[in-house]
């Protein structure tokens, strides 16, 4: 091949095309699909094309290098201009102009082409191409394909002098952004006479009317014109430097603009881009959406409350449907308020919903705040469907990968946090909308292995039951106040309830417990009376001291006993009535036994316990306590069939009153006693046996010792979340004690069952006879 | 199971209210709507407490030959009527209470969205735009469809 001598204008140019067929990123080949098109929009003939194709050595080669390629486009110019195609025309035609490749892509070469060319001739060319933009963007609205030439045709009669710039429409085939670009100072352009309005929102104000234009003159178009260039962007990074390159150019045009910021424009502009990466948020938009969420609440960790948000985003002027969907979809632990994620969501969903972009379904992943969730995995891939892509070249895009390792990274951080935790049951996680909720879960999965071996299904609700009456006694009892009328009778389902007032208590810092093993309710949503209000349910519930609740609450649920268990005793409701029977009578009988098994150790904290039950039931009686403990030494049974208890008697509002007893009581330790609700499993939980295991009495009592009161005070999750992995360790700990005892009883079970089938076969020859 | 589910604002008057056998649907309006003075009554004769300490769930209402109609009300006086039929006797009552606790949560969940002034209808309209997807009200109204459509 011939030197090729390339004016510097060319070379940029050149380069630029070539860095945009490179779709591979080899730096030397040029795809041939993508140099073909570019061809195909030189509308030469296509001998020509053939010819050029020929001369410049990519026939022989079967590629296009780099050489080739510009020997190409230089042919492309020559035949454009109308010169013969010969080898040595590449070199000998001087002042060719840039070839130009005619394609829906026009505007952007014009003046990318433009913009390599002096600063004064980037003005003119930029006067020379706002003109077209009106039309242009007719054009679009006529075919969102590459047909764009005969409206061009007329731009070119505004083409300045400059010969640079002449090729307005030149513009090689660069990325579709740049039509964007260009749509954008068009909207600009013909904002002007509307920028009266503008500024009613003026942060948005350019966006808006940029956007506002654009969208007038898609009119019925949606997403395809976008999609394509969005796609492409994403396709092409190299372009990416051509991109930059456009802001400035685009500043020089600020003046058409009514607001101000370029930079919005930019942002606009990538964010538009970003669409087809599903709805991912580039820096600057999240960093504009930063600064907008300061304006209003300047804490960055804080919420925002739902009557600022609305008015926030009323001013964008979409209907009111709209917004109350994009707030459904972004207010993610649906509190009523949006933390600074949610905000960014909400706010990028309405700036894709004024530049046409239906809303999704489900939030889309990338948009989702940083929880670890393991649902939406699907959204992403939706996305692009729901905008459909016509006929653009766009691929699909990357999808789920960009913002999965953002997922991943939150992985690490919550392994780390939760090594302490002695939780590992495999709780299934049911995708509430808390955050909070989430991440604990999150906790509870990475958490250590304390596994709880068995009955992973069964155990589960009642884990949850275990959990959440652990959790927050306190909680529950303000629930229970409420929700008295709910009787033991209730169906699991009221579990849910239970977990969402754990929730909800979350949000309201209150510190609850995840959990939600619950099955099919919708994520349970807190009994009216909680929300954020449940801190104060609490207090009063506290503030409760002369037991009212216990009633017979407490005392009730021993009157499920299960079943010849072992050791129900610690009935802790019972308490008085001490009986002697051995640990393993009762249950059936009255809750009122207490077993009497001295040798248990004794645990300050089961006296607490068994103090605080006393109490509810007993109202007071502190001195009843102290003969109530020995009991009540039950051994972790006796906590785990206080739980269990719990579990088949319907909400006490004992634990509520329980702490408050007990602070009145005497012993001042007084955890919260597990929340004595717990329906579900009831039955199956109230096997464990009472005998021994003082250890992990000594457990659970410590556990339940270091169970703080509900701590009103913080609001922030950390907290919560701590609280939470305290109360699910007890659960833990409880249950896997009930395991062990439940185990137990399954052997004894069978060895009988055994002895039997012999006396049978004993039998049995008689029978014949 | 439930044959008609209603949602009634402080001021009696109604947020929603769908009927499973869409075409006798008249009656059962009428019975929500005498229902309602049998829960003013209710609420009225607890009154005396504190509110809090008003359950919220007011149960069987009134029975009729055909149906039953219980009742539900929150702390804000807004009311939820249910009626279901009376041969459906596999109904208990806790079951009638997981219903409105959903019921309930379906409801603030309508409620948490800014955009909904309360007294509004909630009802989900036909979005303009196309694909323009769940929105929290139709969630409400498809969990009200679901309880009614339990078949039993």
């Amino acid at each position: 091949m011939e030197g090729l001598t390339l004016s510097d204008a060319e070379q940029k140019y050149y380069s630029d095309l070539f860095s945009y067929c490179d779709i591979e990123s080899t730096k030397k080949v040029a795809a041939n699909g993508r140099v073909l098109e570019l061809f195909r929009a030189a509308q030469l003939p296509n001998d020509v094309v053939l010819q050029i194709m020929e001369l410049c050595g990519a026939t022989r080669l079967g590629y296009f290098g780099r050489s080739q390629f510009y020997i190409a486009l230089k042919l492309v110019a020559v035949a454009q201009s109308g010169f013969p195609l010969r080898v040595e025309s590449i070199n000998t035609v001087k002042d060719l102009p840039l070839p130009r490749f005619v394609a829906s892509k026009n505007e952007q070469e014009s003046r990318h082409a433009a913009s390599y060319s002096s600063d004064s001739e980037n003005q003119g060319s930029y006067s020379g191409v706002i003109p077209p933009p009106p039309g242009r963007g007719q054009v679009k609205k006529g075919s969102v394909s590459h047909d764009t030439v005969q409206p061009r045709t007329s731009a070119d009669q505004q083409e300045p002098a400059s010969p640079v710039v002449s090729p307005q429409q030149s513009p090689p085939t660069s990325p579709h952004t740049w039509r964007k670009h260009s749509r954008h100072p068009s909207g600009g352009n013909s904002e002007r006479p509307l920028t009266g309005p503008g500024p009613f929102w003026s942060p948005f104000g350019e966006a808006q009317s940029g956007s506002s234009a654009g969208d007038a003159v898609w009119s019925g178009h949606s997403p395809p014109p976008p999609q394509e260039t969005w796609v492409s962007f994403a396709d092409t990074p190299p372009t990416s430097t051509l991109l930059t390159m456009h802001p400035a150019s685009v500043q020089d045009q600020t003046t058409v603009r009514t607001v101000a910021s370029a930079t919005t424009a930019n942002e606009i502009r990538r964010q538009s881009s970003s669409y087809d990466d599903p709805w991912k948020i580039t820096d600057e938009q999240r960093q504009y959406y930063v600064n907008q969420f300061k304006t209003i609440q300047p804490d960055l960790n804080g919420f925002i409350p739902g009557s600022a948000a609305k008015e926030f985003f009323t001013k964008s002027k979409l209907p009111i449907l709209e917004l109350s969907h994009i707030w459904e979809l972004s207010d993610f632990d649906k509190d009523g308020a949006l933390t600074l994620d949610e905000f960014c969501a909400a706010f990028h969903l309405v700036v894709a919903r004024k530049n046409g972009y239906d809303l999704p379904e489900k939030l889309p992943e990338s948009l989702m705040p940083k929880l670890i969730d393991l649902e939406d995995s699907a959204d992403v891939g939706d996305q692009p469907g729901e905008v459909g892509y016509s006929g653009s070249p766009a691929e699909a895009p990357p999808s789920k990968s960009p913002s999965m390792p953002s997922l991943n990274q939150t992985w690490p951080e919550l392994n780390q946090s939760s090594e302490d935790t002695a939780i590992v049951h495999p709780v299934p996680i049911r995708m509430t909308p808390s955050k909070i909720h989430m991440q604990e879960m999150e906790l509870k999965r990475t958490g250590s292995d304390h596994t709880n071996p068995t009955s992973p299904l069964l155990v589960k609700p009642s884990d949850l039951s275990e959990e959440s009456k652990i959790n927050s006694s306190v909680k529950f009892a303000s629930g229970n106040t409420v929700a008295d009328g709910y009787s033991s009778s209730d169906s699991f389902t009221s579990d849910p309830e239970q977990i969402g007032n754990n929730v909800t208590h979350q949000r309201s810092h209150s510190g609850t417990s995840p959990d939600n093993t619950a099955p099919p309710p919708p994520p349970p949503r807190p009994q009216p009376s909680h929300s954020r209000s449940s801190s104060l349910d609490m207090n009063r519930t506290f503030a409760v001291t002369t037991g009212q609740q216990q009633a017979g609450v407490v005392a009730h649920p021993p009157a499920v006993p299960p079943r010849p268990q072992p050791s129900q005793a610690p009935g802790p409701v019972v308490h008085r009535p001490v009986d002697a029977d051995g640990l393993i009578t009762h249950t059936s009988t009255s809750p009122q036994q207490i077993p009497e098994q001295p040798n248990f150790a004794d645990f300050s904290q089961f006296e607490v316990f068994a103090a605080s039950n006393v109490n509810e039931e007993q109202d007071d009686e502190a001195e009843k306590h102290p003969e109530v403990l020995p009991v009540e030494k039950a051994s972790d049974p006796a906590s785990s069939l206080r739980v269990a208890k719990t579990d088949s008697k319907i909400e006490e509002k004992t634990a509520a009153s329980v702490p408050a007893n007990v602070s009145k009581g005497t012993t001042p330790l007084a955890p919260p006693p597990k929340p004595v609700r717990r329906r579900l499993k009831s039955e199956d939980e109230l096997r464990p046996e009472v005998d021994e295991h003082t250890q992990k009495t000594g457990v659970l009592a410590a556990v339940l010792a270091s169970q703080p009161s509900i701590p009103r005070s913080v609001g922030k999750d950390k907290k919560a979340i701590q609280a939470s992995i305290r109360r699910n360790k007890e659960t833990n700990t409880v249950l896997a004690r009930l395991n062990s005892e439940l185990q137990q009883q399954l052997k004894d079970v069978l060895e009988e069952r055994i002895s039997l089938e012999v006396q049978l076969e004993q039998l049995r020859p008689f029978s014949h006879l | 199971m439930a044959v008609c589910v209603a949602v009634i604002a402080k001021e009696n008057y109604p947020l929603y209210i769908r009927s499973i056998p869409t075409e006798n649907e008249l009656k059962f309006h009428y019975m929500v709507h005498t229902s309602l003075d049998v829960v003013d009554e209710k609420i009225s004769a607890m009154g005396k407490a504190l509110v809090d300490q008003r359950e919220l769930y007011l149960g069987l209402l009134y029975p009729t030959e055909d149906y039953k109609v219980y009742g539900y009300v929150t702390n804000s006086k807004v009311k939820f009527v249910m009626v279901v039929d009376s041969s459906n006797t596999a109904l208990r009552d806790n079951e009638i209470r997981s219903m409105f606790r959903k019921l309930h949560n379906s409801y603030t969940d309508v409620m948490c969205n800014p955009f909904y002034n309360p007294g509004d209808h909630i009802q989900s309209r036909a979005p303009a735009a196309p694909l323009m997807a769940v929105s929290v009200r139709r969630a409400f109204d498809s969990m009200v469809t679901s309880m009614m459509i339990q078949v039993c």
